[in-house]
């Protein structure tokens, strides 16, 4: 892996000076442990230096799946002022947004307040991170766009946090994890819906989360990789179970947005939901039309990881089958797994593909001016 | 469509059971008298409700009983019109919901004995596949060697929704029973339910449970590979059934893709997980997942780079096709008589 950084970051600049791209999956980490604090309540200080966070899995630090790298990050994305990967402004504009011309970052804090079973401090805690996006990050460069992260398990404070924020131009959309208590299409979300689509901003799904469920169907699998490779198929339950309700045919001005789970097992699912639901659709009277025609109309997909066929040019017929329009360039920048934006198009993509994948959906979809 | 060739293999097909009382004459003493005693109830599983559209078509639909469990209408309806030369039963009862491990035991012995008796003896068309109480590892390793003794037993089955993960090490001494006695291990769709059926909680809907099967098989795929079962047992072949498999492709560049990325993690996986899947898993044809365009299959087929993958069925008797369309448009003569006939006698050596 490490081998592969070295590699990619040595070819990142001679295509990114050139043409604008937006990166729609960036991770900004906290420099230190307490820089949440003076967004905090003094209740909430105290209860996190006495308690801690419990969220809906066991271990008080550190994710249940040691990740391949420490914080799941590049080991040359250190700042060189010390802190996490991630936690750097300057360093993430001198080693991210500037040699990649990345015109509009969408910021994505994870191990914020989801997943966690006390529902005050959830809310607190977003709410919290929402105020520290703006002052560490969008309000000192212009090009980054921060989420709004919202307590999931409780539908109405997230929607309070949603009404709160919306129409503040330094959000661009609203953030959940894919893995809660349940699938995302069930009741219990649907104000975040509701808020969101009142506010006229798309609701992205990032992988991980904690809802305590076991990871795949049949239990606890032994190992990183098998979390990593699940989360596609978390993702794919989790837009099932958002079809399956109705939360299209309720919301039908909602957008969403599927971060950091592939995107080859799209059509497939689109398909197979196809199939089934022309048998068993008098189960679900409520979805009135073909699955896939929600989903053409309503999702959207960032990039990373990309899908690594062995005849890489086998990727075009999946994007094809989904659309060109529907996908958005992202690197998940600091982390380990992070796609180089030079690289990871194969040749022979029409230059009016080329900028939608790269720039224009995502600049569309989060409604920034061209 | 494609059109069928004669003396095929279906490799997924449903005899049912008609209720929990048909395999009392196959309990003993002791699991007789506790049935009638306790008053249980027949044993359906949530995964195929009797009368849910998918679980029958509706011209294999009879009119009073079970789906399935008539071997007259089993003839009529596939063995004879699709001039099948076998055809391998894989009874979907719900003996895996059970939790006691010794009830299991008997519910699956009995349901096996119950499948020599009253279908394998009836058609020699017909082939079995062993179903095991995986509550115990001991007791399904000494139902495996009890049922491989008939040869007409060609496969072990499991459900791709149990208790554990299928690559646990817990449970390779079933997969080293099956690979020495030259047995596939037979993955099923549908769930023991002692999980929620998908990855994300439970769902609301029959439906919603269907479509996850696909990611249940998925995540197991990934399990069995990333545990080693196939660098420890290299002759174990598995076959995902009633799976899908548009998503094959797409899947397996993922878990490419990670495997390059953090192959530390396991380093006895040897060879990629690309080449494991050509060498030792197979998938049956039906629910053919795709849409009805030859174009799109063409494509799926080609991004496989292999026709050894796919084994013909018709899933009896669930609804995935109507009339004689098992093989969807698209498909080469070439690849018809692999996947109706090459491919099975190559997964099956019980079928020689």
């Amino acid at each position: 892996m490490n081998i592969q950084f070295r590699e990619s970051t040595e070819t990142s600049s001679p295509l990114t000076t050139k043409t604008a791209i937006a990166d729609c999956d960036i991770h900004p980490a906290r420099a230190t442990r307490t820089e949440l604090y003076p967004y905090l309540a003094k209740r909430w200080q105290h209860h996190l230096e006495i308690y801690g966070v419990h969220a809906y899995q066991g271990m008080m630090e550190g994710p249940p799946y040691p990740k391949a790298q420490p914080n799941a990050s590049r080991r040359d994305a250190y700042p060189p002022e010390g802190g996490p990967q991630g936690s750097s402004l300057s360093f993430m504009q001198k080693q991210l947004l500037d040699p990649n011309n990345v015109q509009l970052g969408v910021l994505n804090p994870l191990n914020t307040g989801q997943g966690i079973r006390n529902h005050e401090l959830s809310a607190a805690l977003c709410s919290a991170i929402n105020d520290w996006q703006i002052d560490k990050w969008t309000s000192k460069d212009k090009r980054l766009k921060a989420s709004i992260v919202v307590g999931n398990e409780d539908g109405m404070s997230a929607a309070a946090e949603i009404r709160e924020r919306a129409g503040d131009k330094n959000f661009v959309q609203v953030l959940l994890l894919s893995r809660n208590v349940e699938p995302l299409g069930q009741r219990r979300y649907w104000p975040i819906y509701q808020a969101a689509e009142e506010a006229g901003l798309p609701v992205g799904v990032h992988a991980f989360g904690f809802g305590g469920n076991p990871i795949t169907p049949s239990g606890w699998p032994s190992y990183y990789i098998e979390e990593m490779v699940g989360h596609s198929q978390c993702q794919q339950s989790a837009l099932a179970s958002l079809v399956l309700e109705g939360v299209f045919d309720r919301f039908p001005k909602l957008k969403m947005v599927m971060i950091e789970a592939g995107f080859g097992w799209a059509p497939s699912l689109a398909w197979r939901l196809d199939k089934v639901w022309q048998r068993l659709r008098s189960e679900v009277p409520h979805v009135k039309r073909p699955p896939s025609e929600y989903i053409r109309e309503q999702v959207w997909w960032t990039t990373q990881p990309m899908e690594d066929p062995e005849r890489r040019e086998d990727l075009f017929d999946v994007i094809k089958w989904i659309g060109w329009d529907r996908l958005l360039f992202a690197t998940d920048y600091p982390h380990w797994d992070y796609d180089e934006p030079s690289r990871v198009l194969p040749a022979g993509v029409s230059e009016a593909n080329r900028e939608a994948f790269y720039l224009g959906n995502a600049k569309k979809l989060y409604g920034i001016a061209a | 469509m494609a059109s069928l060739i004669a003396g095929g293999v279906d490799c997924d097909v449903h005899p049912a059971v008609p209720h929990l009382t048909s395999l009392l004459p196959y309990l003993n003493d002791y699991w007789r008298d506790q049935v009638t005693t306790r008053g249980m109830v027949d044993l359906v599983s949530q995964s195929y409700p009797k009368n849910s559209p998918i679980v029958a078509r509706p011209d294999w639909r009879p009119e009073t009983g079970k789906p399935g469990e008539s071997l007259e209408d089993m003839q009529r309806h596939v063995l004879d019109p699709f001039q099948l030369s076998c055809a391998i039963c894989n009874p979907l009862y719900g003996v895996q919901m059970v939790f006691s491990e010794d009830m299991q035991a008997a519910f699956c012995r009995a349901l096996n004995e119950w499948l020599a008796r009253e279908w394998l003896d009836r058609d020699s068309r017909l082939r079995g596949s062993i179903v095991i109480p995986t509550q115990s590892i001991e007791k399904s390793v000494a139902e495996i060697e009890r049922c491989a003794e008939d040869k007409r037993f060609v496969q072990v089955l499991m459900l791709v929704m149990g208790d554990t993960p299928l690559g646990k090490r817990g449970l390779w001494p079933i997969y080293q029973a099956a690979e020495r006695l030259d047995l596939p291990v037979g993955i099923h769709a549908g769930s023991a339910y002692h999980n929620p059926p998908t990855a994300v909680g439970w769902g609301s809907y029959h439906i919603e449970d269907y479509v996850g099967q696909a990611q249940a098989f998925q995540t197991q795929l990934t399990s069995l590979i990333v545990e080693g079962v196939f660098a420890k047992y290299p002759r174990l072949k598995m076959v995902m059934l009633e799976s899908g498999v548009s998503w094959i492709s797409p899947f397996l560049w993922r878990l490419h893709k990670f495997w390059r990325g953090v192959r530390m993690e396991t380093p006895w996986v040897d060879r990629a997980p690309l080449d494991i899947v050509r060498s030792n898993i197979r998938f049956s044809l039906q629910p053919f997942d795709a849409p009805p365009e030859p174009e799109t299959l063409i494509r799926l087929f080609d991004h496989m780079q292999s026709d050894e993958l796919v084994l013909f069925s018709t899933d009896y008797p669930h609804w995935q096709f109507d009339g004689q369309d098992a093989l969807p448009e698209g498909l080469t003569p070439d690849l018809v008589r692999k996947i109706m006939i090459d491919n099975p006698h190559a997964t099956y050596p019980r079928l020689k």
